[in-house]
């Protein structure tokens, strides 16, 4: 294999990784992204996460369509959700903390409930092959592509829109800028926080069931790894904007991909070191983005970051 | 909407509005009346009942007596939304309007309905055609964030204008506008009531606006009604008796004469950045001489609060200098206690204060780390940090239940008296003041203005920065104009006047 052959074989396995990878990602930091528009963060999403994971594999294994995983898996996420946001409502809560209990809660309650589903193996999510055109099989192989990383993608582009041009848009970014202002208009800020988070919760569900149905496709306790709490750092970097937070998603897959695809052409030196990469990235860019006072700016206004 | 259904002026009556908080009566049989089409001043000090009397009317509370006619009909309004309804709105004094929303967004939202999605073609024509009926303008397309604080309140007017709200309530709408920008709006605002579009009720203590502005007014004091009148037949001296009633102002203390006195403070090309990164002060230069009150007029928000931050060491400087004595001063501590810096910053609960600390030990915050209080330097003593504080409340006649309540119960006169009991007590050679009297009954005012004039005679430098030009103009020794985190100008007292200082405010007169 000469050296163009192998850095074409280590893009194509990238690009490849950026999208399986990515989709994730992008599900749990659009959730965030809704959430913390509304002024609470949830940083229980890694939890929600899992536990989407976990019930969406249980379903699909029991009434064999993945799709009805995925939605239930939905549900779970939607419901730790809107316990969240019951929570933050209490007077005195601080949102961060209660975010922490929930993430170990969703954690503890999926590996409680989800032994029995390490061993068996549930239906998978299927894939549309759009490498269909090429001869070459890497390629062939980076272009199964997933039908949720289309809707991710639909999705980010449809928020983007949402959030200027429709009502509930406009409402909800109020809500998230200044509480004061959205009472003052008379609209119920409690609800629409409920509203918000409940979708989060949604989309981090969908996210996890991606995980267990799709890529890696399979349910253990070590599935998740971090990524519900690197969405939260996602959506900072992403400075709130669903269509940056598109572009962050998929460059923390490929940064993920980065392992695997250099051990595919055989590098395994430093192997470890390279499936750290999406961790490295994520120090680095809170580091960046923390220097950066611009980036504050864009903050959403009523989030506990910014006071 | 067409020209002959052009929306008409409201009038509006109070009648017997009573309102108690507790034991507190907060409004004792107040009755207002605002005829359609009038501009009406409500006067009244801190603490007089306005703000409940309006708040009353807006629905915001529930008056325990009185009933509101609108258009000489009774009207029950139980929240802001009847109130809106009813075609009555409010512009506050802290803006409503979301920051990271442009001026268009804001409006639209406003709207109590709409549809859900909004084509922002048909709406930017609608606004262009609204705003072309409107005698003044403001720029719909930016976040409101990025507007200075006279385009916010134009915003806010346009919004009350926009949602049909013909009876305006303006709670002290002129505190963050230049004399200027003051003078327009209002003077707008009174064009639009001649022609029958509007009726205004404005909140103010300025009597400045009151004569040159309003048709009538009725003045509150402690909750009751003081008196009201025309205002053409209605001197400045019977407002003022009205306000104040019979409490005797301490007199202001006699300005000694200084010559030659040596420069104390030298602040030497001083640069800043505000939180987001962007420049807040550039290239300040001020020099104080011993025994001189030097004056910021400004309107909030051009950089005087970053100024003050970075000389009272809350605000990192990018560039330059300071020197007190010839000596260079780094804002902290140990350089403030040995060259005696001191200062009364703006908010001093917020600023100046640990809220849920005890009067005496807010009062200790300079000394507590010294004898009598500390011994060994770490070793607190709490008996001669009481006994400070006992000899402070009794010379500064500061009102508290006792030295060990929280600070936070105080009122603001009293938290102001505390903390200018605690940076007056030594010897002063430095004094950075920002905004001493804001929020402050007459008495009150009197007093810190005494007491800052008082440092000024013992041979202080006082730095004062204020968003009230009076409190300059009868302070002040120079004058300096800070615009756009830049001093733009420098003048004796002596050789300026008003219009030239709101010349400069607003930016112009280079």
């Amino acid at each position: 294999m000469d050296g163009s052959s192998a850095l074409a074989t280590v893009l194509i396995a990238m690009l490849g990784g950026a999208i399986r990878v990515s989709t994730p990602f992008l599900f749990v930091a659009l959730g965030e992204m809704l959430t913390e528009r509304s002024g609470r963060i949830n940083l229980g999403l890694e939890g929600t996460l899992v536990l989407g994971a976990m019930s969406g594999y249980a379903i699909s294994y029991h009434t064999g369509s993945p799709w009805l995983g995925l939605l239930v898996a939905g549900c779970a996420g939607m419901m730790m959700g809107a316990l969240h946001a019951l929570i933050c409502r209490l007077p005195k809560v601080n949102d961060i903390a209660v975010g922490i209990a929930l993430m170990l809660f969703g954690l503890g309650i999926a590996f409680f409930l989800g032994k029995a589903y390490i061993q068996p193996s549930a239906p998978r999510l299927p894939s549309i092959p759009l490498g269909f055109w090429s001869d070459n099989p890497q390629i062939a192989q980076a272009l199964q592509i997933n039908p949720l990383f289309l809707i991710g993608i639909a999705l980010a582009f449809f928020l983007a829109w949402a959030l200027k041009n429709t009502r509930p848009g406009l409402i909800l970014r109020v809500t998230g800028d200044s509480e004061a202002a959205a009472r003052a208009l008379g609209h119920p800020v409690m609800l629409i926080r409920l509203i918000a988070t409940a979708c989060g919760g949604f989309l981090a569900g969908v996210g996890g069931a991606f995980l267990s149905l799709y890529y890696p496709g399979s349910w253990n306790e070590g599935l998740s790894s971090g990524q519900g709490l690197m969405a939260v750092a996602l959506v900072i970097f992403a400075r709130w904007d669903p269509i940056r937070c598109m572009v962050a998603a998929m460059l923390f897959g490929a940064a993920g991909a980065l392992g695997p695809s250099l051990q595919a052409i055989g590098i395994t030196q430093g192997y470890y070191f390279f499936n750290a990469a999406p961790y490295i990235l994520t120090l680095l860019l809170m580091i960046g983005s923390a220097g950066s006072k611009k980036a504050l700016r864009d903050a959403p206004g009523e989030l506990a970051l910014t006071r | 909407m067409s020209a002959t259904s052009a929306p008409r002026a409201i009038g509006l009556e109070a009648i017997g509005m009573r309102k108690v908080f507790g034991s507190l009566v907060a409004l004792d049989d107040v009755s207002l009346k605002v005829p359609a089409g009038s501009f009406h001043a409500l006067l009244g000090e801190n603490g007089a009942g306005k703000s409940t009397l309006v708040k009353c009317i807006m629905g915001f509370y529930q008056p325990d007596a009185g009933q509101v006619l609108v258009d000489g009909r009774e009207r029950a309004i139980r929240n802001p939304k009847e109130a809106a309804e009813a075609g009555i709105g409010m512009v506050y004094q802290h803006f409503t309007l979301v920051p990271s929303l442009t001026g268009a967004e804001n409006l639209v939202i406003s709207r109590p309905q709409g549809k859900m999605i909004i084509r922002w073609a048909e709406e930017n024509a609608a606004l262009a055609a609204f705003l072309d009926r409107m005698p003044f303008r403001a720029p719909l397309d930016r976040p409101v964030a990025l507007l200075s604080a006279g385009e916010k309140q134009k915003l806010e007017i346009l919004k009350q204008l926009y949602l049909d709200q013909r009876f305006i309530i303006l709670d002290e709408p002129t505190s963050v506008l230049t004399p200027g920008e003051a003078d327009e709006v209002l003077g707008l605002l009174r064009d639009m009531t001649r022609r029958g579009e509007v009726t205004v009720l404005m909140i103010t203590h300025k009597f400045r606006e009151v004569t040159a502005f309003a048709d009538d007014l009725t003045v509150l004091r402690k909750g009751a009604f003081a008196g009201n009148g025309v205002v053409k037949n209605t001197s400045v001296e019977s407002m003022s008796s009205m306000m104040i009633g019979d409490t005797p102002i301490r007199e202001r203390a006699d300005r000694v004469a200084h010559q030659n006195k040596p420069v104390v403070l030298d602040i030497a090309g001083v640069f800043a950045d505000a939180d987001d990164g962007r420049p807040a002060i550039e290239a300040i230069n001020l020099k104080i001489r011993a025994g001189e009150i030097v004056g910021i007029a400004g309107v909030s928000g051009n950089g005087q609060s970053a100024l003050v931050e970075v000389l009272s060491g809350q605000r990192p400087m990018r560039l330059g200098q300071l020197a007190i004595h010839g000596e260079d001063y780094l804002p902290n501590r140990a350089s403030m206690a040995r060259l005696k810096v001191f200062g009364l910053p703006e908010e001093p609960l917020k600023n100046a204060t640990v809220p849920r600390m005890s009067v005496a030990e807010n009062m200790a915050f300079r000394s507590f780390d010294r004898p009598p209080i500390a011994s060994l330097k770490w070793w607190l003593s709490p008996a001669p940090m009481r006994k400070q504080a006992e000899e402070l409340i009794a010379k500064y006649r500061v009102k508290t239940p006792s030295p060990d309540a929280p600070i936070a119960a105080l009122s603001g006169g009293n938290v102001q008296r505390s903390v200018l009991a605690r940076e007056l007590s030594g010897d002063v050679d430095v004094l950075i003041v920002a905004n001493p009297c804001f929020g402050l009954d007459f008495a009150s005012v009197a007093e810190i203005r005494a007491q800052i004039m008082d440092q000024r005679n013992r041979g202080a430098a006082v730095l004062l920065v204020s968003e009230d030009l009076d409190e300059i103009l009868s302070l002040s020794d120079r004058v300096a104009v800070m615009s756009g985190g830049q001093i733009t100008y420098v003048e004796e007292i002596g050789k300026t006047d008003r219009a030239t200082i709101g010349a400069h405010m607003a930016g112009g007169g280079h």
